[in-house]
């Protein structure tokens, strides 16, 4: 089943008149002649979820915004920076006037008339072509005013970031908007009712965006009737590491984990063992691979011990260590730790010091424990969710493969007594 | 001295235009002057400062925060060399030594004609396409020993 993916290959699908002839634009017409609160309770009715990460009901966020206060603001999130993650981008390059036609939609449902996508820095190729699709929206009415009639007015910026992970956080991502460094907001006020500049204000990820299209011209029952009872609709899973076909799959929600990797993404690599797979991008916990045949949804995910996140699955073979991986995972944290408060900074240095020590082999079996003790002192202590993100990989690695740690340490203290 | 050319300057208008508070402009117009030349120098963050009404002080706090601007001039191509875990399992680290020995130069560092300055870079979002690096704006993925040659050998 393919909606967001729909003819993505097809060449010139970035060119408006391409996208028009396979249909594009077309839920303008259906959204228009419907009115705004009306399409809110069909994104709601869909059951549509956030895709940056979180999870949120998209049609819900929306109905939260502040009553009848105006300016209001939309900014999408095209920062994509969860490592392991690498759909929006596909999207983005591939096809940018599906998510005009989300923006539009969405903007005309929360009656918002300036929009923003907040790229990240290295994304310019993207934000370049989005520029261009952007002119071209424009030229056929599109955006502007009085878009076809209805009334709406809308105009839609680009915005690059600079290079911080941290900014994918809504509230970073708003002070950044703003020409101010990157640092999350207090919540609340949540950015529905206090956001960009101190208005109401829509942000959502580039995907759940794209699927709005779709959502309008279908209906939301029908999206509803896709997928699992609480994870409704598609989603794409970017699969990479140790498999013979890395790429992004877009699956009905509730596909078993197995399918992906065996089916979709070829299985692994060289005919090798499944050792742990990361089912929801870097700051989820890993699992272990007698859980492949859970089922690629939040609720299932979740009973399982993790998270969907943002639908990165990171495969590992028999081969990794998984100390390894997780001491390159905690240096990423600390360094994408913004630093504004103490656990998560502190906490963050720590943890990439002793998965070090243990690395190159000055560890010693009680600094595991320690680890656990960091991890404990950061879960639900800092400012914002990338202090928790931090403490999912290095908590799960422990839980789930101890004996990767315990095996370094003895092995580095057996070559220790050898020389 | 550090100006902005008339056309430039059309386009800091532009660009200015865009937000209803000109403090918005700040990262786009940091972006322009690293783009163009490869820093932003103490003349250039108090240009910029004026434009947007805002300290060179300002300027430089917003500035430091975010790592794809240099306060020292770079090479001719920055080269973002992803270590990230899906591009490590892929074989990254190895790679990302090979390109730092063919060039002569740290990872962090810069060659002596300048051509190159090459980071270790976090996630770039190319991530089944791993080992990966960016080359200024252009993403190179699947990358081998051989087409790292390739594709160093080839930039003018
Ligand atoms: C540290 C951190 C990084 C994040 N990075 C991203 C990101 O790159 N892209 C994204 O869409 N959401 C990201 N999020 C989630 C956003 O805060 C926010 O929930 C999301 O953009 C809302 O859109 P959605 O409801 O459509 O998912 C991040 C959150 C945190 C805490
Ligand atoms: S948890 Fe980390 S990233 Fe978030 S505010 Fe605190 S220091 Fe900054
Ligand atoms: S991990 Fe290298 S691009 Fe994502």
């Amino acid at each position: 089943m393919q909606i967001l993916f729909k003819n993505i290959d097809r060449k010139g699908l970035a060119n408006i008149d391409i996208y028009e002839k396979q249909g594009g634009y077309q839920s303008l017409k259906k959204a228009f002649a419907k009115k705004p609160e009306e399409i809110i309770e069909i994104v709601k009715a869909s059951g549509l979820r956030g895709r940056g990460g979180a999870g949120f009901p998209a049609g819900l966020k929306w109905s939260f915004l502040a009553k009848d206060v105006f300016p209001r603001y939309l900014a999408c999130n095209a920062d994509e920076s969860e490592p392991g993650t690498c759909k929006d981008r596909e999207l983005l390059e591939k096809n940018p006037h599906l998510l005009i036609e989300g923006i539009v939609a969405t903007c005309y449902a929360c009656q918002i008339e300036t929009a923003y996508i907040y790229f990240r820095g290295e994304f310019q190729h993207a934000s370049d072509l989005m520029d261009k699709a952007i002119e071209e929206a424009h030229k056929k009415g599109y955006l502007g005013k009085n878009i076809m009639g209805s009334g709406l007015d809308l105009d839609l910026y680009t915005h690059l970031g600079a290079g911080a992970y941290i900014c994918g956080e809504e509230s970073a991502l708003l002070n950044s908007l703003e020409g101010r460094r990157g640092e999350p907001r207090l919540k609340p006020p949540f950015p529905a009712v206090e956001g960009l500049y101190g208005q109401p204000t829509v942000i959502n990820n580039v995907e759940t965006l794209c699927a709005v299209p779709w959502i309008v011209n279908e209906g939301g029952e029908k999206y509803a009737a896709i997928g699992t009872e609480k994870s409704k609709g598609t989603k794409l899973v970017s699969v990479s590491g140790h498999v013979k076909k890395p790429g992004n799959y877009e699956i009905v929600l509730g596909m078993p984990v197995r399918e992906i990797i065996f089916d979709l993404a070829g299985g692994i690599r060289e005919d090798n063992r499944l050792k742990a797979f990361i089912p929801g991008g870097s700051s989820v916990p890993m699992l272990t691979a007698d859980k492949v045949d859970v089922g690629y949804d939040y609720e299932s995910l979740q009973e399982a011990g993790s998270m969907l996140g943002s639908g990165a699955l990171i495969v590992m073979d028999h081969t990794v260590n998984v100390v390894e991986v997780t001491l390159r995972l905690a240096y990423f944290y600390m360094h994408e730790s913004c630093g504004k408060c103490t656990p998560c900074r502190e906490g963050t240095r720590w943890m990439w010091q002793i998965l070090g020590k243990i690395q190159t082999g000055e560890g010693v079996g009680a600094q595991v424990d320690k680890l656990l003790d960091i991890c404990d002192n950061m879960s639900f202590k800092c400012f914002c969710p990338l202090g928790d993100a931090a403490v999912g990989p290095v908590a799960s690695s422990i839980k789930y493969f101890r004996s990767d740690y315990d095996e370094l340490i003895k092995k580095l203290e057996g070559d220790k007594v050898a020389t | 001295m550090f100006v902005f050319t008339s056309e430039e300057k059309n386009k800091i208008e532009k660009i200015v235009g865009r937000y209803p508070v000109k403090q918005s402009a700040l990262l786009p117009l940091l972006t322009l002057v690293q783009r163009r030349d490869g820093y932003v120098s103490p003349e250039a963050m108090e240009a910029i400062g004026k434009e947007l009404e805002l300290s060179p002080a300002y300027v430089q706090s917003v500035m430091s925060f975010y790592t794809m601007y240099h306060a020292q001039p770079t090479g001719k191509y920055i080269i973002l060399f992803c270590h990230n875990i899906s591009c490590q399992l892929n074989g990254a680290d190895e790679l990302l030594k090979y390109t730092a020995k063919k060039l002569g130069t740290d990872v962090g560092g810069t060659t002596t004609d300048k051509k190159f300055t090459l980071h270790q870079e976090e996630c770039l979002a190319a991530c089944c396409g791993g080992p990966m690096m960016r080359i200024n704006d252009t993403f190179y993925e699947n990358l081998t020993r051989e087409k790292v040659d390739q594709i160093l050998d080839s930039l003018p």
